[in-house]
């Protein structure tokens, strides 16, 4: 298929050309520019706001200076984050940037030279001035290959793509075979970065042999796991680099139509993309004849309608063909029989993004990062009881412990880390001897969760795990297609003995009944949604087994979580005379005065809210959980304080 | 043709055809509710018709395998009647038992099967649970979600006999069940004439009106 090799190259850097020029001329290099980070988790945060004000406040000051929005840098518990680059000084990373820091960077950075020390994170390069962000593990330790650029780039801007190095393994893969490029993926060692983690080759080398003549390629952007947003923040972030990558594996597989299958609830990735396209087909680098090439390629936009099951492949396929999400046995697998029965490869978001870096550096490249069995880098949303939750790119094989610990800074309040929920309802929850496992496909199986999409969840001494696999299985149980008996009234049964035993009904044998249908729905459901949704059941059991069995047994929560299982009560030793703090707090008007003027809580009207908990001043503290409810002492009832 | 051994019994087949069909027509029981003779696309929903093969590590559904020369097949190992246990209990705990005033008492599946894997028609282990879902009205039909095990028969033949499908699945996890379209107009729609899909559900949950009157007068 590939044309003359010279004529690619000359499309190409005709097109390079014009991208750097029409770039150059819409950037003026004299003045300040301000980078605002307004993915999704931006503006959520507020960044709308903060610009709002940096306009006003240059407007109102006169200042002149280039505000530029950017995609998502990774750094959620630092949102909104706004990077300044002033020309004399190197480009300034500041973090939670509200509307008055807003203002404060526009009159002392910008007029008068002031850095601001205390507002800023470090400085995005090395220099003499200002300490470099490098020096802070939560940026020094990362290996960013797939976000690179992410949070760096306008990602409505086709022009600063191309020139940042955009699109040059299309040209690239273009000048060589199919064959070259599958080969060099396949030395890359890359693996579907989806969850299941099969080797990308593969893929499309099935498709690339396959003798019909329509064959199609999907990218997967039905992220529903929760707590993950990694899909999300790329695609907003750096939509060409998806693209390109899909565009090289499209010509690899020898696909001349590509789908991106993205959630109807992410309104902005949605858009991103959209233009992203626009502008790609403007440019010619997708459409007819490629670069002179001979190869064509187009892309349509797939809007799912939030059916988590339609990020199972062969249930986003039949919601692709208009029917109903649900998931067809395999095989045949979608590279024989895919879309409308056509070779089809699918693949992750994350899968094509890595394309690019591949195709440009070499596949040894790639395989020298990272572990022998999981080459490259994984992407995680790490997110619940950390100090520096957000999107983290690690070389694989970085271990759990360092991952928490040295990049993300550990548990915040000092608390005790207690479990890693990884991979989202499929996966599972791992303990604290756990932490030294490192991160990669095999260990994560073999220790009983799994990579997953890429959600992590950390958790702290204070929850309790039983309540853990119920909220998933209840994600899950909600979340069935319906189509097969395992998933559809399994999930279900899974769940309503999980909801009896954090009520405090456990029933003996109950443990063993989880076991025994978890393992049931795990060998016997049609897909993959119901082959991992017992993992949150069966790894809280293996690993914190003795919280099933003080629920069931003992009727105690250990970790004080569980409602049913546990009460308030107000320590008199503790309480001070007359003091009536907690009295207005309570939503019910169930604390009563007792012997002394102290507090005492009438447990029949009680809805252990635990307001009186915050409302007690802390240099009393004496409102005391507890679980089993019949620890609490009895507190007598004063007649005359009625 | 392939000779296959089924239960250390020789069987000749014609290779490429669905185990599962195979196996039946040899009269060897094998326990399923949705597989459909001659469907190319087996819906392997209501996972029952578990085996083992010889060279497959976990038991796997028959009516997905296709006969292949040499095949080494084993019906009733203990791994498979686990699962088929645990299968048939679970559509048991969501369908009411109420054989006494049931139409298809004489040739219902389930019954069937219970006798095959020699266990109670009851989901014993497991505490029935009651599917609430609001009825959807129909000129000619009544639907009974307390009785349908989601086989899909009845969404499979409408198709096959009309070209497009006048029932659906609709609804999520347990709540899952059929629709109709919400179809008002008599007319507009074949039922009136068609019976089919009333005539291949194995446990009465799609009855047509005068059906459904019969059933009362007898009570």
């Amino acid at each position: 298929m590939s044309g003359n090799n010279e004529d690619i190259k000359n499309a190409f850097s005709e097109i390079k050309k014009n991208a750097e020029k029409n770039f150059n001329e819409s950037r003026n290099s004299d003045i300040p520019a301000i980078y605002i980070g307004m993915a999704t988790c931006g503006r959520a945060a507020g960044a709308e706001e903060a610009e709002r004000a940096i306009l006003e406040t240059l407007d109102e000051r006169n200042v002149k200076a280039d505000v530029i929005h950017v995609g998502c840098i990774g750094h959620c518990y630092a949102e909104p984050v706004v990077i300044v680059d002033n020309p004399g000084f190197p480009p300034i990373f500041y973090y939670n940037v509200t509307a008055g820091k807003s203002k404060l960077i526009v009159k002392a950075f910008l007029e008068r030279g002031d850095p601001l020390y205390e507002h800023l994170l470090g400085a995005m390069e090395e220099n003499e001035l200002i300490p470099s962000v490098m020096g802070f593990p939560r940026f020094g330790m990362e290996k960013r290959i797939v976000m690179e650029k992410c949070g760096h780039i306008d990602p409505e801007d086709i022009n600063e793509y191309i020139k940042k190095g955009g699109y040059a393994s299309l040209a690239f893969a273009l000048s060589k075979t199919q064959a070259d490029i599958i080969d060099e993926i396949r030395i890359s060692g890359l693996r579907g970065r989806g969850g299941a983690g099969f080797p990308a080759w593969k893929k499309m080398e099935a498709v690339y042999g396959s003798d019909s003549k329509e064959k199609y390629i999907i990218c997967n952007a039905d992220e529903g796991d929760p707590g993950a947003y990694m899909d999300r923040t790329i695609i907003e972030s750096n939509p060409h680099q998806l693209l390109e990558g899909m565009m090289v594996a499209a010509f690899a597989a020898g696909a001349s139509k590509g789908i991106i299958y993205v959630r109807h609830e992410y309104p902005l990735a949605v858009k991103i993309i959209k233009k992203a396209i626009d502008d790609s087909n403007r440019m010619k680098l997708l459409g007819e004849n490629i670069l002179n090439s001979g190869f064509s390629f187009h892309i349509d936009i797939f809007e799912g309608s939030g059916a988590f099951v339609c990020g199972e492949e062969t249930a986003l396929i039949e919601s692709v063909e208009g029917k109903r999400g649900m998931p067809r046995t395999r095989p045949p697998y979608p590279v024989e029989r895919g879309l409308k029965n056509k070779p089809t490869v699918i693949n992750n978001v994350k899968t094509l993004s890595t394309i690019p870096a591949i195709v440009n550096k070499g596949g040894k490249w790639f395989s020298g990062i990272g572990t022998k069995s999981s080459p490259g880098t994984a992407i995680f949303s790490i997110v619940g009881n950390v100090v520096h939750a957000g999107l983290v790119e690690i070389p694989m094989g970085v271990t759990i412990r360092t991952l928490i610990y040295d990049i993300c800074g550990g548990i915040p309040g000092g608390k005790a880390f207690k479990a890693l929920q990884i991979g989202g309802p499929s996966g599972g929850c791992l303990p604290e001897s756990a932490l030294d496992t490192p991160i990669d496909f095999d260990s994560l199986t073999e220790a009983g969760a799994m990579m997953g999409s890429g959600g992590m969840v950390v958790m702290d001494e204070d929850s309790c795990m039983v309540d853990v696999a119920k909220y998933f299985l209840e994600f899950t149980k909600n979340e069935s297609c319906g189509k097969c008996t395992f998933c559809r009234i399994g999930t279900g049964h899974l769940l309503t003995i999980l909801e009896r035993i954090t009520n405090g009904e456990g029933r003996e044998g109950d443990v063993e009944l989880l076991e025994r249908l978890a393992g049931d729905i795990k060998r016997g459901s049609l897909c993959g949604l119901g082959k991992t949704a017992p993992n949150p059941v069966l790894t809280t059991i293996r690993y914190f087994r003795h919280e099933y069995e003080a629920h069931i047994h003992s009727k105690r929560c250990p970790s004080l979580k569980c409602r049913p299982l546990t009460a308030f009560y107000i320590d008199l030793g503790k309480c001070a005379r007359g003091c009536d703090a907690c009295v207005g707090s309570c939503p019910v008007d169930c604390i009563f005065t007792t012997k002394g003027r102290k507090k005492g809580i009438d447990q029949e009207v009680c809805v252990k809210c635990g307001e009186c908990v915050t409302a007690c001043p802390e240099e009393y503290n004496a409102v005391i959980k507890v679980s089993p409810p019949h620890l609490v002492p009895h507190i007598e009832k004063l007649e005359e304080s009625k | 043709m392939a000779v296959i051994f089924v239960d250390n019994v020789e069987i000749d087949a014609e290779e490429g055809r669905t185990l599962l069909e195979v196996c039946l027509e040899k009269g060897i029981a094998i326990p399923n509710l949705c597989f459909i003779k001659h469907n190319d696309s087996p819906s392997a929903s209501c996972r029952l018709c578990f085996v083992e093969i010889e060279g497959i590590e976990e038991p796997v559904t028959s009516c997905t395998v296709k006969v292949k020369d040499g095949m080494v097949v084993t019906t009733d190992s203990a791994e498979v009647r686990e699962l088929q246990k645990t299968a048939f209990r679970l559509i048991l705990s969501t369908h009411r038992i109420d054989c006494g005033n049931c139409p298809s008492r004489k040739r219902c599946e389930l019954i069937k099967i219970s006798r095959i894997l020699k266990v109670k028609l009851s989901p014993e282990i497991y505490d029935p649970i009651e599917r609430k879902v609001k009825a959807e009205e129909h000129p000619h039909l009544i639907y009974d979600i307390s009785k349908c095990i989601n086989c899909g028969k009845c969404v499979y033949i409408c198709k096959k006999l009309h070209g497009r499908s006048y029932i659906t699945f609709a609804r999520r996890g347990i709540e899952t069940g059929i629709s109709f379209f919400g179809e008002k107009d008599a007319e507009s729609i074949p039922c009136g004439k068609c019976r089919a899909c009333a005539d291949i559900c194995p446990v009465s949950a799609l009855l047509f009106y005068e059906h459904y009157s019969d059933l009362l007068k007898k009570q």
